[in-house]
């Protein structure tokens, strides 16, 4: 690696990229652990109450940052899904598949924690919102995302499969976000207002911070999915065996 | 190339008109589903017709699905896909088709036997009539986005499930202006707006779902 000139391409392959992965995973975890109680500590402890919503606000430091996580994954694997399909690449492929369950958690602890935020805040537990409904929405593509890769036992068809999927939902991501609006504004009219006139330059900082921590634990745990994807598919080769009889991690 | 999709189109329809149970139970499901929700909901003709639109829509969305996994199945099983995927033509041609002649005999026939239905809800001579046009228009789009789904769960364990599972969510833009555009005519404020949309997404939908279609066909051709 001493070359100045890496040659990204070789940890395509997935003989190359799984020591490389087992390697960063540590740093991300740290960098989680890091982000994570510096963002807890400034939301619990240095934000102040706030004034309309007292304590409660606070559960924006862990539903926004899910919120993020959630929409940001599913670009993220689109594009994994879409450069595995264009070029063929096995690694973009299993990027995919290790990531959807990650967004699917976050879209549902952004659900949940809103829930959580919303029955003392709005008086009930779920709204008919836009954002709600699109959050949902995107819930069952990660959840079709996940059914669909499952069924298909040949995990090469099944990334291929799941790619034209993938693809297919990112096309169509504004369309119901706009679609679940203008129905929203259609019916009822915004019946509800977050109301975010300036937030705190503290609190931003906070959600800031938390939102790095969300980023670098999904990071770690897609890296640790697919190196497990890795040995699992390439259960057959020598380097696999080789790999598991003495784990090469601390070379 | 326009014979092609022509030719296709004819071989599906001549293959559906063979086979009318299919055809016919799928239009049964419909009307079943619909007649379960005043069962449910109670009489109330206001209710009832503040419900209509959804309900309709709502029912017109499951019966196409009910009809999807037959799109490629049969061609599928007995090997015609494969023959039909090596024409030197290009396959997302046939795909648009198989497409075409899925909507003739599942979106079509839906679409003209709604306003009968739309009756017992009590919707007006206006409603109904916008009813029938907005399934007129927006079908297309559910046979379109629906055949993507077909196309990836073809030969799949448990593919029926798997593509409502798919194809629902991908379903509800459709299902929003079908219904809003009813909806808007019953509250007085005219259905334009919703059916432009709707147009829209159809176009759109019958245009760009061959492409992915084929190109999950040929991997499931693999």
């Amino acid at each position: 690696m001493s070359n100045k000139h890496i040659n990204w391409f070789r940890f395509a392959s997935p003989q190359a990229f799984y020591p490389l992965a087992g390697k960063m995973i540590p740093w991300f975890w740290a960098l989680a652990a890091i982000f994570g109680v510096a963002g807890l500590y400034v939301g619990f402890l240095v934000a102040p109450t706030d004034a309309q919503q007292g304590e409660g606000y606070r559960i924006i430091f862990l539903h926004v940052p899910a919120s993020w996580m959630s929409m940001f994954i599913y670009l993220v694997m689109a594009f994994w899904a879409g450069l595995g399909l264009a070029f063929n690449f096995r690694l973009s492929g299993m990027m995919a598949t290790a990531l959807a369950p990650t967004g699917a958690l976050f879209a549902f602890l952004s659900l949940w924690t809103g829930a959580l935020w919303g029955k003392p805040m709005w008086g009930a537990w779920w709204v008919w919102d836009a954002r709600l409904t699109s959050e949902l929405i995107l819930l069952f593509l990660y959840v079709g995302f996940i059914a669909l890769q499952s069924a298909i036992d040949d995990p090469r068809r099944a990334d291929k499969a799941g790619a034209i999927l993938a693809l297919v939902g990112v096309v169509n991501v504004p369309i119901i976000y706009f679609s679940v609006k203008w129905w929203n504004t259609l019916h009822q009219g915004s019946s509800v207002n977050l109301a975010k006139s300036s937030m705190a330059a503290v609190m931003l900082w906070g959600m800031l911070l938390c939102a790095l921590a969300c980023w670098m634990y999904a990071i770690a745990v897609a890296l640790m999915r697919v190196r497990t994807i890795i040995l699992e598919r390439e259960r057959h080769t020598d380097w696999v065996r080789a790999e598991l009889i003495q784990p090469a991690d601390e070379v | 190339m326009l014979k092609l999709v022509l030719a296709i189109i004819r071989r599906d329809l001549r293959l559906a008109l063979r086979r009318r149970a299919d055809l016919v139970s799928a239009l049964f499901f419909f009307i079943i589903v619909v007649s379960l929700f005043p069962l449910g909901v109670g009489p109330e003709p206001e209710l009832l017709r503040k419900l209509a639109p959804g309900v309709l829509w709502v029912a017109a969305l499951l019966a196409t699905m009910l009809s999807l996994p037959r799109l490629f199945a049969d061609d599928h099983r007995d090997g015609t896909l494969e023959q039909l995927a090596l024409t030197p033509q290009p396959f997302a041609l046939v795909v648009l088709g198989k497409l075409l002649a899925h909507w003739l005999v599942s979106g079509l026939p839906l679409a003209l036997l709604a306003p009968v239905l739309g009756l017992q809800f009590g919707l007006s001579g206006d409603a109904l009539w916008v009813l029938c046009l907005s399934l007129l228009i927006g079908t297309p789009a559910l046979s379109g986005i629906g055949a993507i789904g077909a196309a990836l769960t073809l030969g799949v364990r448990g593919g029926g499930v798997l593509l409502s599972l798919l194809v629902l969510p991908l379903y509800i833009p459709v299902l929003i202006f079908g219904a809003g555009a009813v909806d808007a005519t019953l509250t007085g404020l005219g259905a334009q707006a919703h059916l432009s949309l709707l147009g829209a997404l159809a176009l759109g939908g019958v245009f760009f779902a061959p492409w992915p279609t084929a190109a999950a066909l040929r991997i499931a051709l693999e």
